[in-house]
């Protein structure tokens, strides 16, 4: 935590420059070459790369915002936890110990015949039967919940079975643990979103680089096309389109991303209408350099800065639309772990608040902690905030 | 007692959470006498403002301190940690305050009739019919034309010197005892600046006000401050009267900053020489569109039928003020914008050539910028900066020998080749623009636009900056056409001059020649300003 040096080091090296200058001013008068002329300090580093005191003073403005800050360590640890769903809920157990042999189940299929049972088919170890057989020749190391998203508990009926002592959350309406389907919902729904984000980024970036280094007429018709593919209703589309195809995850980020591309084009095609008439992209272009070249090295790192305040509202943006088609059932093929599928089945059985609730609860506290990264991340960036 | 003393004021900022605070004035002590003018001196980052800015106690407290022996008084009374009510009595009304930028000093939202008025109901409760004579007579004491159709305008309707008017006619809306101005002309023409001066001077002696003039430019001192004091890294060095410091600099840095303003002659260039590049009757302009189908209705002459020749090996400045055209005619030579007539780059006309089969002619005529902040990626290193150009032209084998040819510019240039490694930010303005010029230097061009290359530095690193250029030109023989307003810098470098007004060439010749025997009656006013700081009546 108190590795990093407080923010004011900005302001002391921003006159550490002052004083340089005045040396240069001063000191140094006649002679056009500087012999042995002194250097500033080397700057700092961050994760082993050097960074700029701009780069140091938005790193520490996040990190003053104390709660954006631990929202980010929760969401981090919350997602890397379930990318390791596998071996936190899952009907096969992590390790057996059978007759002086280990076997890793979650890993790896055995076959019922593995384990002194008749069938040639892969073993089922919820099965009582085959955890007897185990228990006699060993031991078996289950996971916390030895439920995965599509297991049928043990719950006596009717389903969904309230809370209890082995399903944490109850279960839904087909007897699967909602403790398990959340993690794996979780999961889901992060990495849909993150990789909507990342390829609506790629287009978006592109296609406002595109307009705005150039301008013009391509400006002028790329905008013009953009209000209108704006203006398409899009989920009526996704539900005409989720009939005429099956949908599965990468279907519907291909579908989503026809028309979630368009946010960030205007605040990209904004940066670069402003960084194409920067002096030092005009000394590239007197020194010869081709437009790509500029485009890539000179220009878009301007917009970076733009984009990056805009990805944690559009990560949440992507979530929040996946729900929905979930929700009303034009999501994700049919078992698969889905928070929106768990809202809706809420929905319908109001006799069981467990279901309501805890979706609810989970996709509050996801979407809140993503709001207040991309709060400190906006904040981080805004020249005008000081940090005290 | 002087109306005004300072003593031991001290200004600190910063200083929290271990990191070393930063004093920005150290034990200043000063005073400002009824009808004096008072010329605070020094380079960027002396604290010659912040000094200026704690009169008014105007400074972000709390993270600027005073320490306790510091003491303001204005006549008699102690301003430092004085109570927010009475200061605010002061400011603006007993002491009142011009600032450097008049694009950005006046409410882009207000009239002029609001943003004055405003002074004189705040401080005088004037207002209505009342504050509108005021205003008026106001505007016609600080010489803005048609003052009373005027009232109604807005801070975009107005040049940078009518607003520096209007800022000037705010400040002494309410007949203060003092004025501070804090580099009132920096940001105004030279012809401007010296109406400018003129004006405080006048307003000076009618008004009986004490004249607290903050600049870094020694003409002006020596024409308008009868005391000085020098300030540098927080110390006031010097003080005394003007004539004293000038005649008899004590203090080694004073005597520095006099010996750096620009002098010397450029050693004469060959007139044999051959031209280099040539425009014949160069046009620039910018068509003006409207209605509904965009139709050109008239043109924005930028440049306006140029013809010049710049020969291997010399200089030729372009001088005039801002709006001129000079910019432009150094891109349009260059083909970064497009330009109608004839450009003849070794004989080679260059004007309609299109921009891929230019590419490698780019090589051979570079750019340097005026603004060295800007003109330097901040996320490139200079190593990255500097050899881009060479990869472009793949002028470097190997990675070795780009390395090897970057470090050679660069000590070429005054720099360790150390600083390869380094980012824009960490280097002064000065070294910055000498990174500039190493980018253009690197690929050994014949022909260097250098546009203003030396307005955004310090007195003494400007005089370095000439001093370096003078010397590449004479060892590799290359032309310039040296772009400035500051006629002592273009007097400084250049064999030959060309003054341009309105986009059109107003007077050519040799440099020793224009500027001792100007023809032209707007040359003759250049010269008046920049050197005398005479004002001439515009035409």
């Amino acid at each position: 935590m108190n590795d990093l040096p407080p923010a004011d080091e900005v302001k002391a090296e921003a006159k550490a420059t002052t004083a340089l200058e005045r040396k240069d001013a001063v000191g140094l008068v006649t002679p056009a070459r500087i012999p042995g002329q002194v250097l500033p300090p080397a700057g700092d580093t961050f994760l082993g790369r050097r960074i700029t005191p701009l780069t140091r003073r938005r790193l520490d403005n996040f990190r003053t915002n104390r709660r954006g800050f631990w929202s980010l360590w929760i969401f981090l640890v919350l997602f890397v936890a379930s990318l390791f769903a596998e071996f936190i809920a899952n009907d096969r157990p992590l390790l057996i110990q059978y007759d002086g042999a280990f076997y890793f189940p979650v890993f790896r299929n055995y076959p019922e015949t593995a384990f002194g049972g008749f069938l040639p088919s892969e073993a089922d170890y919820r099965d009582p039967a085959v955890k007897q057989m185990i228990d006699e020749k060993g031991w078996i190391v289950w996971p916390v919940i030895p439920f995965g998203y599509r297991t049928i508990t043990d719950a006596p009926g009717p389903y969904p079975a309230a809370p209890s002592r082995t399903d944490w959350l109850g279960t839904d309406d087909q007897g699967r643990d909602v403790l398990a389907r959340l993690i794996y919902g979780f999961r889901i729904s992060v990495l849909f979103g993150l990789a909507l984000t990342f390829f609506s980024s790629i287009v978006g970036v592109a296609a406002g680089a595109v307009q705005g280094y150039f301008g013009g007429l391509v400006d002028l018709g790329f905008q013009r096309f953009i209000e209108i593919w704006e203006g398409l209703p899009v989920l009526y589309l996704l539900i005409i389109l989720a009939t005429i195809v099956e949908p599965n995850f990468w279907w519907l980020l291909g579908l989503m991303l026809l028309f979630s591309w368009t946010s960030l084009v205007g605040v990209v095609r904004a940066e670069f209408l402003r960084g194409r008439n920067f002096d030092y992209v005009r000394a590239a272009r007197a020194l010869g350099v081709s437009d790509p070249v500029i485009i890539f090295r000179h220009v878009l790192p301007n917009a970076t800065v733009a984009t990056l305040t805009f990805l944690p509202f559009i990560l949440n943006g992507s979530i929040t639309t996946l729900t929905s088609l979930d929700f009303l059932g034009f999501g994700l093929p049919p078992g698969s772990p889905s928070l929106g599928e768990l809202l809706a089945q809420g929905k319908a059985n109001l006799q069981a608040p467990w279901l309501g609730i805890t979706a609810f609860v989970v996709l509050a506290i996801m979407l809140s902690l993503l709001i207040f990264v991309g709060e400190a991340v906006r904040d981080a960036f805004d020249p005008r905030k000081v940090v005290r | 007692m002087s109306l005004l003393e300072i003593r031991d004021l001290s200004v600190t900022f910063g200083g929290w959470r271990g990191a070393p605070p930063v004093e920005a004035v150290k034990r200043a002590s000063f005073t400002l006498d009824r009808g004096e003018t008072l010329a605070l001196v020094g380079e960027s980052g002396s604290g010659k403002s912040v000094t200026a800015l704690s009169i008014l106690q105007l400074l972000p407290y709390p993270s600027a301190r005073h320490t306790p022996e510091s003491s303001i008084r204005f006549a008699g009374e102690e301003l430092v940690g004085g109570a927010p009510a009475r200061l605010r009595s002061i400011r603006g009304n007993r002491i009142a305050m011009i600032f450097q930028e008049p694009m950005t000093s006046l409410n882009p939202l207000h009239t002029l009739e609001k943003q004055i008025g405003e002074t004189l109901l705040i401080h005088k409760h004037m207002s209505g019919s009342a504050a509108r004579a005021r205003t008026l007579e106001l505007l016609r004491l600080v010489g803005l034309r048609d003052a009373e159709s005027r009232l109604g305008a807005y801070p975009h309707q107005l040049s940078g010197g009518q607003r520096q008017r209007v800022m000037i006619a705010m400040a002494i809306a309410n007949e203060p005892d003092i004025l501070i101005a804090d580099e009132p002309t920096t940001a105004l023409d030279v012809t401007i600046q010296a109406q400018i001066l003129e004006l405080m001077r006048d307003l000076k002696d009618r008004l009986g006000m004490a004249l607290l003039l903050i600049t870094h430019d020694l003409t002006i001192v020596r024409h308008m401050a009868e005391r000085v004091c020098v300030m540098t890294q927080g110390e006031i060095v010097e003080q005394g009267r003007t004539a004293d410091i000038f005649a008899q600099p004590q203090h080694p840095y004073t005597r520095r900053l006099l010996a750096a303003e620009p002098k010397g002659r450029v050693p004469p260039a060959d007139p044999a020489a051959p031209v280099l590049i040539e425009g014949d009757n160069v046009k620039v302009w910018f068509p003006i569109r409207s209605g509904i189908f965009r139709r050109i209705k008239g043109y924005v002459k930028a440049v306006d039928g140029v013809s010049l020749k710049v020969r291997a090996g010399s200089t030729l400045g372009v001088v005039g003020e801002s709006g001129s055209g000079k910019t432009t005619l150094g891109l349009a030579l260059l083909r970064l914008l497009d330009a109608e007539g004839a450009i003849r780059f070794k004989g080679r006309d260059i004007a309609q050539e299109r921009q891929r089969r230019l590419r490698p002619l780019r090589r051979e005529m570079q750019v340097v910028f005026q603004d060295p902040y800007s003109s330097l990626s901040p996320r490139l290193s200079i190593a990255q900066i500097v050899g881009e150009g060479l990869r472009v032209h793949n002028l470097s084998a190997s990675e070795a020998e780009r390395r090897q040819l970057i470090e050679e510019t660069l000590a070429e240039v005054g720099l360790d080749p150390a600083a390869a490694e380094r980012y824009p930010h960490e280097f002064s303005g000065g070294q910055r623009q000498r990174i500039a010029i190493a980018r253009a230097l690197v690929l050994k061009p014949r022909f260097l636009v250098l546009d203003e290359p030396t307005s955004a530095l310090d007195m003494s690193v400007q005089a370095q900056i000439v001093d370096l250029l003078r010397e590449l030109q004479e060892r590799y023989g290359l032309a310039y056409l040296f772009i400035s307003h500051d006629l002592k810098v273009v007097r400084a470098l250049s064999h030959e001059i060309l003054v341009m007004k309105d986009g059109e060439i107003v007077e050519s010749g040799s440099t020793e020649r224009v500027m001792t025997a100007p023809e032209h009656p707007y040359t003759r006013a250049l010269m008046a300003a920049a050197f005398d700081l005479a004002a001439v009546p515009a035409q």
